[in-house]
């Protein structure tokens, strides 16, 4: 196998394991929650939280 | 044939966005449609950060750092308005002046020349199917995970507080972002024209050729997009989170226990790991990325690169562990910090983007070594 197909397949199976572990993660996780409302803007609740700021 | 591609593309996108908005509702369906956007444009623009410094480091040529200015004004003018009158509502990346963001920003802006991409560099590099990317990824996330975990630690060094501009009324705190900006684009113009008197190779602009429109286009784009997510998700668009909470929900799936750690065990990031991760802003947005630079690169066609050395592919992994530690370190990566930042009027984005360009002028020299 040539290094072209072999990152070719790579990269499939990367496609593969990132749809598979989101839906494991989303099946497993305690996911009840109040919905926030569709847009921030105007919504008057503050932002949930977690950025790279360290918010 | 390219026109069946093109509709699975289209196809595909909209059903991830229908998938994510079942899943965990409206808003984040909507960051996924933005995220898409930002990996078409990074992708499609061919819009690096990496790219836009090592292009002036190496070889004088401004247009990168030019375009990145734009894109920083033009955010804060589009955003600097709305954060300040809609306080809590939005808020902005603001962050300490800490010994740790010194540090943090030099280490990332040398392993991100190594890694040959950023945070968003790495993901839409993996959207179009870029070989290093599926070595930096992996260590990047763990990294960007021990780093968030550490990161308590970090600013416990000391420091001083955040300095954000935006009490002084927007009007003031664009007028000197502008100023920044503007700046560093004419110091990079000087230095291009002092390159070219020597004798250096010049640029596409310096030698009159015309411009190279990606940059420009890209720069409107993504400010519009960095404005859309502001106001859908309440906070600026960022990347490291994302992937550090990817590799702290995986290194849980081993068995780490993160209760007593002092940033996964704490809210609200221990909210988020116990959450599916579709909740998070910043992983949908960085899942939408993906998909969006792998639509922007099949569009018109297979992709088409090649495969790097192992040396490369030894030093990719080892910079993205560096990579991702340091962004914790240094409260974000080029989107986060420097873009985030600066587009927030807080001045830890300017610290940021001094730190890491020097460790971008000793990154560029390293991954010459590592090239040769």
């Amino acid at each position: 196998m040539n290094g072209r197909r072999f990152f070719s397949l790579i990269s499939n199976l990367f496609w593969v394991l990132v749809v598979a572990l989101i839906a494991l993660d989303t099946a497993s996780s305690k996911g009840s929650r109040v919905e926030p409302p569709p847009i921030a803007f105007g919504s008057g609740q503050a932002a949930s939280g977690g950025h790279c700021s360290g918010r | 044939m390219r026109f069946l591609m093109r509709l699975l593309l289209v196809a595909g996108g909209l059903g991830g966005i229908f998938a994510v908005t079942l899943a965990a509702g409206l808003r984040q369906g909507l960051l996924a449609l933005l995220g898409i956007g930002f990996g078409a444009v990074l992708q499609g623009a061919r819009f690096g950060f990496t790219t836009g410094w090592r292009d002036y480091i190496e070889r004088r040529d401004p247009q990168g750092l030019w375009a990145q200015m734009l894109l920083l004004v033009l955010a804060a003018a589009f955003t600097l308005p709305l954060l300040a009158s809609h306080p809590g509502e939005l808020v902005g990346a603001v962050a300490p002046l800490t010994i740790s963001l010194v540090l943090g920003a030099f280490l990332f802006g040398a392993a991100m020349q190594l890694a040959d991409g950023c945070g968003s560099g790495t993901l839409y590099k993996a959207g179009g199917g870029a070989p290093i990317s599926f070595a930096v990824l992996p260590t990047f996330a763990f990294g960007s995970f021990l780093g968030a975990s550490h990161q308590p630690a970090w600013i416990a060094l000391g420091g001083l507080p955040p300095v954000d501009l935006l009490r002084y009324g927007w009007p003031v705190a664009l007028g000197i972002t502008v100023v920044g900006c503007g700046l560093v684009s004419w110091l990079a113009a000087r230095g291009a024209q002092r390159h070219r008197a020597a004798g250096g190779q010049t640029s596409n602009i310096t030698g009159g050729t015309g411009w190279s429109r990606r940059w420009w286009i890209g720069a409107l784009l993504l400010a519009a997009l960095y404005t859309a997510h502001l106001v859908v998700a309440g906070q600026p668009w960022g990347i490291v989170y994302g992937i550090g909470l990817w590799g702290a929900k995986l290194v849980s799936a081993v068995g780490w226990n993160p209760a007593g750690d002092p940033f996964w065990g704490a809210d609200p990031h221990a909210l988020r790991l116990a959450e599916p991760v579709l909740f998070d802003v910043t992983s949908v947005t960085n899942f939408g990325l993906i998909y969006g630079a792998l639509a922007a690169s099949r569009w018109n066609g297979p992709a088409d690169f090649r495969a790097p050395t192992a040396k490369r592919l030894i030093a990719g992994a080892l910079a993205g562990l560096v990579m991702g530690y340091s962004a914790r370190m240094a409260f974000g990566c080029n989107v986060g910090a420097f873009l985030g930042g600066i587009a927030s009027a807080s001045m830890h984005g300017w610290v940021w983007f001094a730190l890491a360009f020097v460790g971008s002028m000793v990154g560029v020299r390293l991954r010459q070594r590592v090239s040769a």
